[in-house]
């Protein structure tokens, strides 16, 4: 299925079906991100109980440094 | 003792994380500062760079509060949905209110800024607005409920010290919240300067990132930052118009 994550469009397999799954697909190496989807921020507790459907939008966002 | 909220910090420095070359030396920075408190902004994780190491991933959290930022706002309605992300990392509540108004001087909106402190609070958020150095806005954001303000010295990254003392004064003079300077700091004698005028304490991030030795630069902010408390705390003498000598004017030899 097509979803778009942080702006761009990606193909992903059908199988990953799950935000959980969507992220350990990316293989992260940062500790913290938070999920937005279809601007519905999504704490962790609900990662592995919220699916992921054809033209979804999701942001994934960490915090980089500041001032 | 620094009290912003529930929150009490020994250290009255708040750093920011940004714009520094290399993660060993900001870390180092970050220890020889002596803050606990360090601001963070929150953008798009890139995909294609999804290795690189972040500072955050290599903090003990225990030691540290998380001051997330609201920049690249430009909308209070854009700052709160920064500001919910930010909160939904489990990390922190705090929020440092940054709407940008203007991409030259970057200094704040203070509309926008205003509104998006109004939901934050309904919200409970720990609310820290970034505001340029207006009296009265420092005022009805106090009455509003935030926990901190935090004038500018100067634009962000300028450099140039504090601008308008005057103002500052009154805002800190009228304070019954923290009184954080934050921006445009440069040297140890800006960060003592904010103090002298009674602040509750300085954040800054380009004057110790941006020089040439950061590490060096984050020791000297906080010997400006106690230097300016302590002479706060001790009270300085009056300003004179004419001289008054310090030593006794009788038993001179010559006379």
């Amino acid at each position: 299925m097509n979803i778009i994550v942080n702006g761009q469009t990606m193909q992903i397999e059908d199988s990953i079906d799950r935000v959980d799954k969507l992220l350990h697909s990316f293989n992260l190496q940062v500790k913290t991100v938070v999920v937005e989807l279809n601007r519905q921020i999504l704490t962790r507790e609900y990662h592995e109980t919220t699916a992921i459907r054809d033209g979804d939008r999701i942001e994934i966002v960490h915090f980089v440094g500041g001032g | 003792m620094l009290r912003i909220g529930n929150y009490t910090f020994e250290s009255r420095l708040l750093l920011g994380t940004g714009k520094f070359s290399d993660l060993e030396v900001q870390s180092q920075a970050v220890e020889a500062s002596g803050t606990e408190v360090l601001t963070f902004a929150v953008r798009r994780l890139n995909l294609e760079d999804r290795n690189k190491q972040h500072f955050l991933d290599t903090l003990d959290l225990k030691r540290y509060t998380l001051l997330p930022n609201t920049a690249g706002a430009s909308t209070a309605e854009e700052a709160v949905r920064i500001a919910e992300l930010a909160r939904a990392s489990g990390l922190c509540d705090m929020i440092k209110v940054e709407v940008i108004g203007d991409g030259i001087t970057l200094l704040p909106d203070p509309i926008e800024t205003y509104k998006a402190c109004e939901i934050l609070l309904e919200k409970g958020f720990t609310v820290l607005p970034y505001i340029s150095d207006d009296v009265i806005l420092a005022k009805r954001l106090q009455l509003l409920g935030v926990h901190a303000v935090m004038p500018g010295a100067s634009p962000i990254g300028a450099g140039r010290g504090i601008i308008n003392p005057y103002n500052l004064e009154i805002i800190i003079e009228q304070a019954v919240v923290p009184v954080i300077v934050d921006a445009g700091l440069r040297a140890p004698k800006d960060a003592a300067h904010a103090m002298e005028l009674g602040a509750d304490g300085v954040l800054l991030n380009t004057a110790v990132s941006g020089s040439g030795d950061p590490v060096k630069m984050a020791k000297a902010m906080r010997m400006g930052v106690e230097a300016g408390r302590l002479a706060y705390e001790a009270g300085m003498i009056p300003v004179k118009r004419y001289a008054a000598a310090s030593s006794p004017v009788e038993g001179m030899v010559h006379t």
